[in-house]
């Protein structure tokens, strides 16, 4: 059978290689989605740094029989909610790059058009 | 005494929630914005004061004791840094009276300059690793705004670059907090350094730093992953460029100079391959600058070039060399924000950015060309201005050490960057403008400008002929970094003094 850890970690790894795939394509929707889909890898990660337990309380209490780690816990929250805001900020500069230039190249200047003010 | 060491924080926070509640005054909006940035530089300047008295000031927030808590400390490195962000925080304010394109985007300018020194000053008080990612987070957000500030299709090319690539390392920071968690249990940068001090550090523990130090490598421009710099900084509004060329990059360095500091203090591997990269970052800066014919392209080049500086000096990792880089952070602040500013004036003045098309300003504005001589020779290293201090310390401790080869690179480096620099002067100052005198436009308007540029001239001066006490600062807060006794007292003795 295969073990919890392991699972985890190939999501993550699956995660991370989809990402840096969609974040080289250097086109705007792609690259959007590439940045959320390592940061839901990175997200995951975080939260096994508190080492995977199942059906442990995240507090101490006398009567519970161990606890999960609850600091990575409230990481990962932080770095979910910071992570919400920044795809949001990414999706509204790329879409008024693509309405400013048409175009949806990341590097939508072309070469030829230096100094253009 | 608390409320002083968390105060560059809070006073940023204010001042946006009082710049954002009085958006339809947008001559409320100013005055707010520069009275916040003037109380910023005025706490930064008191906590200066104390830390040369040797207090250091430790706060733990919430009243959990470190390492549970996150701990506010700051020391000498951290209360310069927090002074020098407010004087640039207050010449872009001053610069942004200025009236130029939509009122409305100046309006927002002030606004979202205070979200930025809140992140930045955050990030130079806090002791805690995972709370450093969050305060990177709170200014990269600032910054993207203010860099898209304003529109157009040039802009928002810099723009998608700039984000993409500094969410990029902001992500690998988060993963090497997460990974020096797992591995030592704590996420406070005084118990990772007593661990790693102490020779306990886990492998997974250093791979998580040297991941921590690549993020930070990518956000101070170091080589290699130096491009998205040159790409984007030239593309902002003029005092959003000074305040990014002056405290973005300078964020970067600040935290490699205090994790470095902090986990290896003797010279060792990391401070071999750092060496490497610190005289490649010089070189390839220099050269990419000699390359380029657009004044702000060429001044964001020599950014790159510049941050090699900094780095050689925590390489080297003598108690000289790590002087030598404290003192070239706080030069090379506020000339680099500087020649900003005076590059965006005359950029506004000559109508254009291009060297070819700019000119006669010598003629027209002798005062604009003495005060852009100024920052100029300092960054090349002229004495008796701050930036011949700031190298001739670090060539020193590179020869003192034996690395005979760094300070060769220094040097020549500082050659090239006088070459770029004169080329600028003869482009822009000397020839005459290609369409003729009357194409120069001088207007009113730019008072508030010559208010910034004058008072970073003025600092620039001051620094180069007041170097002893500047070094002897820099020396102690050297001192304090090789031996952080404060650091790890605020672990111990929890509760701050």
């Amino acid at each position: 059978m295969l073990s919890m850890e392991f699972i985890v970690a190939s999501t993550i790894a699956m995660l991370t290689a989809a990402g840096i795939y969609l974040v080289l394509r250097a086109r705007t929707f792609p690259v959007v989605l590439g940045l959320a889909l390592i940061t839901y890898a990175v997200n995951v990660f975080l939260f096994a740094m508190g080492r995977l337990a199942v059906n442990l309380p995240p507090v101490i209490r006398s009567d519970a029989a161990g606890y999960a780690d609850p600091l990575p816990q409230a990481l990962v929250l932080t770095a979910i909610v910071i992570s919400f805001g920044m795809t949001a900020v990414i999706v509204v500069m790329a879409l008024r790059a693509w309405l400013e230039s048409g175009n949806d190249h990341v590097d939508i200047e072309q070469p030829g058009s230096e100094g253009e003010q | 005494m608390k409320a002083l060491a968390v105060a560059p924080v809070f006073i940023p926070l204010i001042t946006l929630l009082i710049g954002i509640m009085l958006r339809p005054y947008h001559q409320q909006v100013k005055v707010v914005s520069l009275v916040g940035a003037a109380l910023l530089t005025l706490v930064g300047i008191r906590l200066v004061a104390l830390a040369n008295a040797d207090v250091v000031l430790a706060v733990q927030l919430g009243g959990w004791e470190a390492p549970y808590g996150i701990t506010v400390i700051i020391d000498r490195l951290s209360a310069a840094m927090v002074a020098i962000t407010g004087i640039i925080g207050l010449a872009a304010a001053l610069y942004g009276l200025v009236r130029e394109g939509n009122p409305d985007v100046l309006r927002n300018f002030h606004i979202f300059l205070h979200g930025l020194l809140a992140g930045v000053c955050g990030a130079f008080i806090t002791g805690d690793v995972f709370n450093l990612y969050v305060w990177f987070e709170v200014l990269l957000i600032g910054s993207f705004a203010l860099i898209a500030l304003g529109g157009g299709r040039r802009r928002l090319s810099g723009t998608m670059t700039y984000v993409v690539l500094n969410l990029l390392a902001t992500l690998v920071f988060l993963l090497s907090a997460g990974l020096i968690y797992s591995s030592t249990g704590t996420l406070n940068m005084g118990e990772l350094g007593l661990i790693f001090r102490a020779g306990e550090a886990p492998p997974a523990a250093t791979l998580a730093v040297v991941m921590m130090l690549v993020s930070f490598a990518i956000k101070a421009a170091l080589f290699p992953v130096f491009g998205w710099l040159p790409a984007s900084y030239h593309v902002a509004w003029t005092p959003v460029s000074a305040l990014f060329a002056g405290l973005l990059t300078k964020v970067g360095v600040y935290a490699m100079i205090r994790i470095v500091t902090l986990v290896w203090p003797e010279y060792g591997q990391a401070h071999e391959v750092l060496l490497w990269v610190a005289c490649a970052t010089m070189l390839v800066g220099v050269l990419g600058a000699a390359a380029q014919n657009e004044v702000r392209r060429i001044l964001s080049f020599h950014i790159v070039s510049q941050v090699g500086y900094m780095i050689l000096g925590l390489a080297l990792a003598s108690p000289l060399a790590i002087a030598g880089a404290v003192f070239y952070l706080i030069h090379h602040i506020v000339v680099k924000a500087n020649l900003f500013f005076i590059g965006g004036i005359a950029a506004r003045m000559t109508g254009s950015e291009r060297l070819a098309a700019m000119g006669g300003l010598y003629a027209k504005a002798p005062w604009l060309a003495i005060l852009f001589a100024i920052p100029a020779l300092s960054l090349a290293g002229i004495p008796p201005l701050s930036g011949f201090w700031a190298k001739f310390v670090l060539v020193k401790a590179s020869l003192a050490d034996g690395f005979w080869w760094a300070a060769g690179v220094a040097l020549l480096t500082g050659i090239f960057t006088l070459l770029s620099m004169s080329k600028i002067w003869n482009e822009t100052f000397l020839k005459a403008h290609p369409q003729g005198e009357k194409a120069i436009r001088i207007d009113d308007e730019m008072r508030w400008g010559w208010w910034a540029i004058s008072g970073l001239a003025a600092m620039t001066v001051l620094i180069g002929i007041g170097a002893g006490p500047v070094m002897e600062y820099a020396i102690a807060a050297a001192g304090q970094l090789a031996d952080p006794v404060v650091y790890f007292q605020a672990i111990t003795h929890p509760g701050g003094r």
